[in-house]
């Protein structure tokens, strides 16, 4: 008499050694039964990275505010925020944000409308919104709603896209990354709009349409450099070429964060034992510039430690990506992670002089909430991917 | 290449999935190259530029503290000043070793136990780098010393700044208050950005409650530094924004004429203009100084400071509550008229005592024996009559009593200009159910028929109160701030007047009258010789409870014991300038203390400021 084994969420009826076999091969959970609702939908290996992360940010940022409890107690709090919207967003199924993409996605639009409209502004951008209790800036929100959205509509069409689909895909990232120009915020709005061509290219952009687009930035770029740039940006820029010719206005940051990242070494300087970070040379050095604290402090070493981790979440992000169930969660989870992986590359690259200042936070370690959560939010999305049921045929 | 694009197909997207994955990793990784070289150039192969360049000349930005707004009284008479002393500080961080150089600094400078301990204390919440003060105030021979052994004092700075000095010492304290070194709870509230460079902050009176103004902005300068932290010259500079300057109403003579009056009694004088409800003399005996406080307070001066009898860090003036006695009658004579209680022309009987109905338990007049018959209002003001006022306000019942008391400022706060005034106590049934949790009785009605029981009161109040009832109604916050920098504060119109029939007005105030001017009033001493009319109400708060038929006796008890003499009064009577309310914490008797300390107030407001209007000092 063989034994059998009713899977109820499926309707089916198996073999015992086929049911085995699932078993060893896919692991318990692999029929998308209801689970206990912490139980699988975590991926424990991106945690435990996003936890190490997490400690080493503190750690920094204690050193960087100068020993404050109260913005390592505000940050901790971020943190817990981020996790607990990371665990939420992880139990979405996956067809339910492809099917609602389009909703994050307006939302955002929306508000950035509305930040342009009745936004407040520090430092003469207009980039918050407050909302009473919280105040955000809404154009956080599109740095995930938009990979969302593109994916969302590429994992649709046929592939590789022609030529009205990677329009109309250049459209939905081209759009609120202008409106976030207008705030204006350069940094974001280019982040913006790459996160959604990497869907567009991760879905098969076209050769000719990939040089296309290079071309097309190389044709407006002096276009941009006369009309859109404002002339802090453009100072910025001239500033990365040649530091010294403005040692005390916009190429402070610059001499001071590498002369910080310089001056700590291979073995750094030790903890709170930075001058540079300590003496308050260092600019924004709990926000965008706390790379240039732990490079000073931990050294090389430590900021290839630092690096090691982000390759290691930047890697289970791409093999998440490849063992997603569906084109939808392959381009979206491709997608964040190349945009995730940019964040990193912009922020130590414009520390360390090699890009300019354009204000982008270091990833889980620069202090701030806005950012934390929505890193955290993708992350999620990210987990959700990774524990999509395994479809059995 | 684009076979087949009717249907999708899983395998071959995957598979341009994985060649575009791939191609992406292969730019990461590119990328990630750049990153590591960059920090290996910097980290490796130029390090040694860049430790040179981070140990040796380099530039600072420094935060330059703004001056402090200076605090004049309505003359100009200086109350805050800021004088520049010069300060030795530590920096840890650059000393060889800290022990040996506080040896050395004590083996120079002789110095106290008091800044060693005050150091050590700062030394355990300074930031990294952070200069900590050690003494203050250094004379030109110790900075020579200091500078003759620079060489072997690293870490020892001497830098000039400005200190706070008062200069009227405890006549202002607990007005103007005082500043002190910032402490941790308040690191984390302030903006850091603001208080850069500054070390004080208002912690007391109008420099805490003028802070914002008084502060103004800093300023920086990129000054390039020696590798021990000296600076070597100042390459650019913004200039700090100083605070605004505090113009008062107060007046400095007047305010010594109100310690002088109190003598060494302990208690507290209030004097407002009735005009504009500014404060002429805002006074709590004893006073202290405050100087004391802006450098750090030594242990043994604090505990001294703490631990008298006489409480001189107490401010009674704003904080000191006590039953305001009779000082009340003429607000609830008012009240008992405006809400139709009385006629005008009521006339009680009194046998020196008042009983509830069917209650045994006397309710004792101060005059043995009774007023007599045929009590009146004019009277029972004139001569402090209790038995009228018990009948009175029983019969008016306690929801009128503190619905009048309200509008007179009792129970609330005045909103004066000066942080953390007490709110006093407005007895109502409400507030008793709340405090006590039981219902009003009728004996409650009776005590707080003249200002006994419950019923607390600031003297700020009471001068507010004074006010109210000389001007027929006219309520104004009082002010002790009449201008912050170019901003000048000429509110001089009433926020409202009280809906209280003029016709009532008339006999309380000339009642108030008699209480100085009338041959059986109970001021009638202090207005001997008076060249103006005073309107005024004297007062006596029990400090201890007196059993039934047992007598007062002063005799008896201790001077800490006696009773708190009260006094409220304003001039002249029609339009009045000056409102005065005072106490003399067991000065026994409104009449022989409190009012004589009025007089004298009054008398010097009306000699200093002869007319009415103009005499607003101009810058």
């Amino acid at each position: 008499m063989p034994i059998l084994h009713t899977i109820r969420a499926q309707g089916v009826t198996l073999q015992h050694d086929d049911f085995v076999r699932h078993m060893k091969e896919h692991g318990p959970g692999v029929y998308g039964e209801r689970r206990h609702w912490l139980g699988k939908k975590i991926d424990y290996l991106l945690l435990l990275l996003l936890l190490m992360l997490m400690g080493v940010g503190l750690a920094v940022l204690y050193s960087a505010s100068g020993r404050t409890l109260a913005v390592l107690e505000r940050q901790l709090v971020y943190m817990l925020i981020g996790l607990g919207v990371m665990v939420v967003v992880a139990q979405v199924p996956v067809r339910l944000l492809e099917r609602w993409a389009i909703l994050p996605y307006l939302a955002g639009v929306g508000l950035l409308v509305a930040v342009l409209l009745v936004g407040d502004g520090a430092k003469g951008a207009r980039r918050w919104l407050d909302l009473g209790i919280v105040r955000f800036q809404p154009s956080e929100i599109l740095k995930i709603a938009v990979p969302l959205m593109v994916a969302s509509f590429l994992g649709r069409q046929l592939l590789p896209p022609r030529l009205g689909q990677v329009v109309l895909a250049v459209l939905l990232a081209v759009v609120p990354a202008a409106l976030v120009i207008a705030q204006p915020d350069l940094g974001t709005a280019l982040l913006v709009a790459a996160s959604g061509f990497f869907a567009l290219f991760l879905a098969g952009l076209g050769k000719r349409y990939i040089v296309g687009v290079v071309l097309a930035a190389l044709v407006a770029a002096p276009v941009f450099w006369s009309y859109v740039l404002h002339n802090y940006q453009k100072q910025r820029i001239l500033t990365l070429l040649d530091p010294q010719s403005d040692k005390l206005g916009a190429g402070w940051n610059i001499i001071q964060s590498t002369t910080a990242i310089g001056s700590g070494g291979i073995h750094g300087k030790g903890w709170f034992a930075g001058t540079q970070s300590q003496l308050d040379f260092l600019p924004e050095s709990h926000t965008d510039f706390i790379i240039a604290v732990l490079a000073e402090e931990f050294g090389l070493i430590g900021v290839m430690l630092l690096l090691l981790l982000y390759v290691l979440i930047v890697s289970r992000g791409v093999i998440i990506s490849l063992r997603a169930q569906s084109m939808f969660g392959r381009l979206l989870a491709g997608s964040i992670t190349l945009t995730f992986f940019v964040y990193v590359f912009v922020n130590m690259g414009m520390v360390s002089g090699l890009l300019p200042v354009v204000g982008v936070p270091l990833p889980l370690v620069s202090y701030g909430g806005t950012a934390i959560v929505t890193l955290m939010l993708g992350f999620g999305m990210l987990m959700a991917i990774s524990t999509e049921k395994k479809r059995l045929v | 290449m684009y076979a087949d694009r009717t249907l999708k197909n899983p395998f071959r997207e995957a598979r341009l999935f994985f060649g575009r994955i791939v191609f992406a990793m292969l730019v990461v990784a590119l990328l990630l190259g750049v990153v590591v070289w960059r920090y290996y150039q910097l980290q490796v192969v130029r390090h040694q530029d860049f430790v040179t360049q981070a140990e040796n000349n380099r530039v600072h930005v420094r935060a330059i503290p703004p001056p402090r707004g200076l605090i004049f009284d309505r003359n100009g008479v200086l109350l805050a000043d800021n004088r520049t002393g010069f300060t030795l500080s530590i920096v840890v961080e650059r000393a060889q070793d800290q022990r040996q150089l506080l040896a050395d600094l004590d083996q120079l400078l002789n110095l106290t136990d008091e800044e060693v301990e005050r150091f050590e204390k700062l030394l355990k919440r300074r930031h990294p780098y952070e200069p900590v003060p050690l003494r203050y105030n250094l004379s030109e021979e110790e900075q020579g010393v200091i500078a003759v052994n620079e060489y072997r004092l690293d870490g020892a700075e001497i830098a000039a700044e400005l200190i706070r000095y008062y200069p009227q010492k405890e006549h202002m304290a607990h007005v103007v208050g005082y500043v002190g070194r910032i402490n941790e709870q308040e690191t984390e509230t302030l903006d850091r950005k603001r208080y850069s460079g500054t070390h004080m902050v208002g912690k007391t009176g109008l420099e805490r409650f003028y802070e914002d103004q008084l502060l103004g902005n800093p300023g920086y300068e990129y000054v390039e530094t020696n590798a021990r932290g000296r600076v070597m010259r100042v390459l650019e500079k913004i200039d700090p924004q100083r605070g605004e300057d505090l113009y008062l109403y107060l007046d400095n003579r007047l305010q010594e004429i109100a310690f002088a009056a109190l003598g060494e009694e302990k208690g507290a004088v209030v004097a407002i203009e009735t005009d504009t409800g500014g404060v002429l003399a805002l006074a709590s005996a004893p006073g202290f100084d405050p100087n004391l406080f802006v450098t750090g307070i030594s242990h043994e001066n604090y505990r001294l400071l703490t631990t008298s009898p006489d409480r001189p860090l107490f401010d009674r003036a704003l904080r000191g509550q006590y039953p305001p006695g009779s000082t009340v009658k003429p607000i609830f004579g008012l009240a008992a008229l405006d809400s139709g209680i009385i006629p005008e022309n009521y006339k009680i009987y009194d046998p020196g005592f008042f009983q509830l109905e069917n209650r045994e338990h006397k309710y004792r007049d101060w005059k043995k024996g009774g007023h007599g018959s045929r009590v009146g209002l004019y009277d029972a003001i004139v001569q402090s009559c209790d038995t009228f006022f018990y009948t009175v306000g029983v019969r008016m019942g306690v929801d009128r009593l503190s619905h009048y008391g309200a509008l007179f400022g009792l129970g609330q706060k005045t909103g004066i200009d000066l942080p953390a005034e007490a709110t006093g106590i407005m007895p109502s049934r409400e507030w008793k159910r709340g405090a006590y949790g039981i219902a009003w009785y009728p004996g409650d009605t009776v005590n707080t028929s003249i200002g006994q029981g419950f019923m607390l009161a600031t003297p700020l109040q009471l001068a507010v109160a004074a006010a109210r009832l000389g001007t027929r109604g006219q309520v104004r916050p009082p002010r002790v701030v009449r201008a912050a920098g170019e901003e000048l504060y000429h509110e001089v119109a009433p926020d409202a007047v009280l809906d209280i029939a003029p016709r009532h007005w008339t006999p309380v105030l000339e009642a108030m009258r008699g209480v100085v001017h009338d041959g059986r009033g109970t001021a009638r001493q202090a207005g001997v010789g008076m060249a103006y009319e005073m309107g005024g109400k004297t007062g006596t708060a029990q400090v201890v409870g007196i059993k039934q038929d047992e007598k007062y006796d002063a005799s008896k008890l201790a001077k800490l014991q006696l009773d708190h003499a009260l006094f409220i009064a304003f001039a002249p009577v029609e339009n009045p300038r000056i409102a005065v309310g005072i106490i003399v914490e067991n000065g026994e008797h409104g009449s022989s203390t409190a009012a004589p300390v009025a007089r004298q107030i009054i008398d010097a407001y009306f000699a200093y400021y002869p007319r009415a209007g103009g005499d607003v000092a101009t810058r």
